[in-house]
C-alpha cells in the first residue's frame, strides 16, 4: 500500500490481508462482532463468511465507481454503498438461508458498522482498479474469517469443550462430521463463553502473534538481508 | 489522490454537484434495496411461516389434529397490550387444543415462549423460542441443552394448585437451576400467565363466539 508504484502485487495483498495487516490481530478494528458472536466457531465462521462477502462486494462497488465519486462527499458514498449491500445480504439470507440468519440475523446489520470494511474502501478500493480492489476484499475478509474462527474456536474448547458445535446448522448436515467433543463430561468454563472471555483469549492470541512475528524477524534478519522493499 | 493535476471543470467544486452525486448514488442504492425486497419478500415470509408451523407442531398433540393450526387463529384482545394470537388445532370441526406465544422478561430481556394446551387445560408442551439469558447458567430452559423444560407436561391449574407454581427457593414445585433462578421463575411465571389467559378466555365463553366467528370465516374460505 506504501508502494508509490500502482502496479498490484496480489501475493504482498494476501500476505497483508491473512498475516501482516490482518483486520483483527494486526488493526485491532471490527472488535464488535468479533466478540459477540465468536462464542463458538461456528458462529464466527458463519459471521467470517457473511463479512468477506461484504468486504468484496463493497470494495468491488467502490472501486468501479471510484472516478464517479468526489473525494469530498467520498465517506457518505461508501458508508450508503456499504449499507445497501449488507441490507442485500441480510434480505437473502433470510430468504434463502435461513437457519444461519436465526443464529447471525441480530449481527448482520451490525456489519454496516464494521469500520474495518469502510477503512478497506478508503484506503485501497477507492484508490486501486477493481481486480487488485477484488483480491485486496477478499484476502482482508478471509483474514478477518480466520481471526473469527480462530478466536471462537479457542473459546469453545476452553469454554465447553466442544469444537465446531451445530456446524450442520451453517454447512448443512454433510459438515455434522466436523462437530466433535474434544473434552467428555466437561462442566464448561463460563468465563470464556460471555464476552470478558472473548476480551482474554483476544488479548493472548494477539500477545502469541506478536511474539512469532518477533521470532520470524529476528530469523530472518540474522540469515538473509531483505533487500528494501518499498 | 484522483485526478490531481488534472484540471477539473470548475462545476465539479460547487455543493451542488456533490448534493447531486449523492442524490444519485441513493436513488440506484433505493431501486437496489427496493429490487432486493421484492426479489426475496415470498421466501422471507414462507421461510416465517415454517418457523411458525414448526414450533407450533412441537408443542400440539402430534397426529392429534387435522388442520393448519398456524392459519386458524383469533385473535384475544388484552387491554392495553397488544392482543394474543391464539392458534386453533382441530380434529374435523372438534377443537382439540390451543397454542400461542407469549413474553415474559427473564433476566436479560425478554423470554419468548410457545405454550400447547389442550381442551381440558392440560400442558401439552412448553418450547422457548428465543431468549437471550446467560449462555451455561440461563440456557437451560433450551430443550437442546436441558429436559426441565419437560417437566410441563400434563401439568394443569387442577393438578397443581395455583400457589405451588414457583421455583423451589420460592416454596413451589419446579427446579431452579444452580446459579440462575431468575431464568426459570420467569419461564414457570409465564407458563403460569398462560394457563390463566386460556383459562380465561374459555370461561368467558370468549372463545365459543371466537369458534363460531372463525369457523365462518373458514366456511368462507371454502365457498
Amino acid at each position: 500500500m506504501s508502494c508509490a508504484d500502482n502496479k498490484p502485487r496480489y501475493r504482498e495483498l494476501w500476505g497483508e490481508g491473512l498475516w501482516n495487516n490482518n483486520v483483527v490481530f494486526s488493526q485491532m478494528l471490527a472488535l464488535c462482532p468479533l466478540l459477540a458472536v465468536t462464542g463458538t466457531a461456528t458462529n464466527g465462521l458463519g459471521m467470517g463468511l457473511v463479512s468477506l462477502a461484504v468486504f468484496v462486494i463493497a470494495n468491488l462497488l467502490v472501486s468501479m465507481l471510484r472516478g464517479v465519486i468526489p473525494s469530498e462527499v467520498r465517506i457518505p458514498a461508501f458508508v450508503l454503498l456499504i449499507a445497501t449491500v449488507v441490507t442485500l445480504v441480510d434480505l437473502m439470507m433470510n430468504a434463502w438461508l435461513h437457519e444461519l440468519h436465526k443464529v447471525l440475523g441480530l449481527f448482520i446489520p451490525l456489519i454496516v458498522t464494521n469500520c474495518a470494511i469502510l477503512g478497506r474502501a478508503e484506503a485501497y478500493a477507492y484508490k486501486n482498479p477493481v481486480l487488485p480492489s477484488v483480491v485486496d476484499g477478499l484476502a482482508m475478509g478471509l483474514g478477518f474469517t480466520l481471526a473469527l474462527v480462530v478466536l471462537g474456536a479457542s473459546r469453545e474448547i476452553v469454554g465447553s469443550g466442544t469444537l465446531f458445535a451445530n456446524a450442520h446448522l451453517l454447512l448443512g448436515s454433510s459438515f455434522a462430521f466436523l462437530e466433535t467433543t474434544l473434552i467428555p463430561n466437561y462442566g464448561g468454563f463460563l468465563l470464556m463463553i460471555l464476552p470478558p472471555g472473548a476480551f482474554i483469549m483476544l488479548g493472548f492470541i494477539v500477545a502469541g502473534k506478536r511474539v512469532l512475528d518477533r521470532r520470524l524477524k529476528a530469523d530472518h534478519s540474522t540469515q538473509t538481508p531483505q533487500p528494501m522493499s518499498c | 489522490m484522483i485526478g490531481q493535476g488534472v484540471l477539473k471543470p470548475s462545476y465539479t467544486q460547487r455543493p451542488g454537484f456533490f448534493a447531486g452525486i449523492l442524490g444519485m448514488m441513493a436513488a440506484l442504492a433505493g431501486t437496489l434495496l427496493v429490487m432486493g425486497f421484492v426479489a426475496t419478500k415470498e421466501d422471507i415470509e414462507l421461510r416465517a411461516r415454517e418457523d411458525l408451523q414448526r414450533s407450533l407442531a412441537e408443542v400440539l398433540p402430534a397426529g392429534g389434529y387435522d388442520n393448519d393450526p398456524s392459519a386458524d387463529f383469533v385473535d384475544l384482545p388484552r387491554g392495553d397490550q397488544p392482543p394474543l394470537r391464539i392458534y386453533q388445532a382441530r380434529l374435523g370441526e372438534q377443537p382439540v387444543a390451543l397454542a400461542f406465544e407469549q413474553a415474559e422478561p427473564g433476566y436479560s430481556g425478554d423470554i419468548r415462549l410457545v405454550m400447547g394446551v389442550s381442551m381440558s387445560g392440560d400442558i401439552i408442551g412448553v418450547r422457548v423460542l428465543s431468549h437471550t439469558e446467560t449462555p451455561g447458567l440461563g440456557d437451560k430452559i433450551e430443550l437442546a441443552k436441558d429436559d426441565w423444560v419437560l417437566g410441563f407436561n400434563g401439568l394443569s391449574l387442577t393438578k397443581l394448585a395455583e400457589a405451588r407454581w414457583a421455583v423451589k427457593k420460592d416454596g413451589g414445585e419446579f427446579d431452579q437451576f444452580s446459579g440462575a433462578t431468575i431464568t426459570p421463575r420467569a419461564v414457570v411465571k409465564g407458563v403460569k400467565r398462560g394457563l390463566l389467559l386460556q383459562r380465561e378466555a374459555l370461561g368467558a365463553a370468549q372463545l365459543e363466539a371466537l369458534q363460531i366467528q372463525s369457523s365462518t370465516e373458514r366456511m368462507e374460505d371454502k365457498p
